[in-house]
């Protein structure tokens, strides 16, 4: 019997049994374990959430791999960590390490301003990050095997991931309206494969899962970037920065599972305690936004 | 006849096109009120513990085992699966299960998501190899007296099992498009 390992279909296919729940951005085992104990697909390894990294500054890097083995030790579920946009290195290393799922994330500081990694190259599957379905579509290429649409990383506002969002389901709708002979200026446009835009143009979805990150703070924001139509959110800052983490973490866990009965993400909102503090995407210098690194 | 599908979490969306291709009802079901008037159930992949928990908060696990017990066939596939069996191996010790089956499964049995695999295995019913897809899947073990093993891999560790109405698959017949295992849920 002949056993194939790291085929497209088992590193798509992960996305596909992470649907309709959240991945928790952790920084240590004790996070790790509130996570699991709140119903998390999958937990994010990180030395700093995105909050700290905005309000530290500096060069933000992959983490620490004694602190990502130690987290993945500690939980049952999946364990993901980032490297930086283009640090095909710092991807080898967390490949060597086993964990699940590499996030090649803007959040932290791009090692390479024009390339980001050959991800076809690795055995273990990458999520990216995309504003627009031009950016989907090139990390698709590139070996994406799932997708988030960027929001604000560490701004508890989800102003931007509602934005990324609506861009690329309204992209996709267009496209699904298009001629054929129309295509072959949208693959143009989008500066992406034509074959690729055609089967997302024929399918109306794009071809890997793909979730809502940046800025989910609430149930409610879990729930309105659901009925927008991602299949899952992450949430980073948005739970260990607030007043009672566990209580919001398995309330927002709730509002993604019945993210259409209003009545449900109305009882699980009660009582949460103090949400994180927001930042008005408006107030932030342009080269503080992280949503427009990766290209 | 109307199949629900267990939505909680997970890749319930593909089985559901599975059913739908084969023409047959469908029901999501995220609620206690969603079970009536459904014949069958399918408990898809995706985390067993957070699908479990949210099995436990909606008031679901105890209502599903007790449908589950009278009759209604129903089939977990992976993390379906473990929610089925009577132990869980390499879990959570808390982790809330229906322990339906009289068989054990072991959670994330081949490593992490670098040894996920596809291959092609015979199963019993079966006329043709069933091409398969394990994504940090469970194996089953030590099977009752009224369970049946279906298919193993070439080392001798269960895949897939039925106890008379129940089944459960490690793996993801829903990633295919063969609907093999699907047609035969029906005939439960």
């Amino acid at each position: 019997m002949a056993i194939e390992k790291s085929t497209w279909t088992t590193k798509a296919g992960l996305a596909q049994m992470l649907k309709g729940g959240v991945i928790m951005d952790v920084i240590d085992v004790e996070q790790a374990k509130i996570a699991e104990e709140a119903g998390a697909v999958a937990v994010m390894a990180l030395e700093r959430v995105p909050a700290d990294i905005r309000k530290q500054g500096g060069v933000a890097r992959m983490s620490d791999p004694e602190l990502i083995i130690r987290i993945k030790e500690s939980v049952t579920i999946p364990v993901m960590a980032k490297a930086r946009i283009g640090h095909f290195v710092e991807a080898q290393i967390l490949e060597a390490l086993g964990i699940d799922y590499i996030d090649e994330s803007e959040v932290l500081t791009p090692a390479d301003d024009e390339f980001h990694t050959d991800k076809h190259k690795f055995k273990i599957p990458f999520v990216n990050g995309c504003k627009n379905l031009g950016e989907a579509l090139r990390r698709i290429t590139e070996g994406a095997a799932m997708l988030r649409t960027k929001g604000e990383a560490g701004t508890g506002n989800v102003v931007e991931a509602v934005r990324h969002a609506r861009t690329v389901f309204g992209e996709i709708r267009k496209l699904h309206g298009m001629s054929e002979d129309e295509l072959f200026t949208a693959a143009k446009n989008l500066q992406a494969p034509y074959d690729l835009v055609k089967s997302v143009a024929q399918a109306g979805r794009l071809p890997v899962v793909n979730f809502a990150a940046g800025g989910i703070a609430t149930p409610a924001d879990a729930a309105l970037m659901m009925q927008i139509g991602v299949d899952g959110v992450f949430v980073g800052s948005g739970i260990f920065k607030s007043g009672d983490p566990a209580k919001r973490a398995k309330a927002i866990v709730q509002a993604t599972t019945h993210f259409r009965d209003a009545a449900i993400i109305a009882e699980v909102s009660k009582n949460l305690g103090e949400a994180m503090v927001g930042i008005e995407i408006s107030k932030l210098p342009q080269d503080q936004l992280l949503a427009n690194r990766g290209w | 006849m109307t199949v629900g599908v267990l939505a909680l979490q997970g890749a319930f969306v593909e089985h559901e096109a599975m059913l739908v291709g084969i023409g047959v009802e469908v029901r999501q079901i995220r609620l206690p009120r969603d079970l009536a008037g459904i014949d069958r159930l399918i408990i898809p992949g995706g985390e067993s513990t957070t699908i479990g928990k949210l099995m436990v908060m909606y008031d679901l696990l105890i209502p599903l085992r007790e449908r589950i017990s009278a009759g209604m066939p129903t089939w977990g596939t992976c993390a379906g699966a473990i929610l089925m069996s009577r132990t869980i191996l390499d879990g959570r010790p808390d982790q809330p299960a229906l322990q339906v089956m009289d068989i054990e499964s072991r959670r994330n049995a081949f490593g992490s998501q670098l040894d996920s695999f596809e291959a092609d295995i015979d199963m019993t019913g079966l006329d043709a190899p069933f091409h398969t897809v394990f994504i940090r899947a469970p194996i089953l073990q030590n099977p009752g007296p009224s369970c049946q093993v279906l298919a193993s891999l070439p080392d001798g560790r269960i895949v897939a099992a039925q106890q008379k109405h129940m089944l459960a698959t490690s793996f993801h017949p829903e990633l295919t498009t063969d609907d093999r295992i699907h047609r035969y849920f029906l005939t439960l």
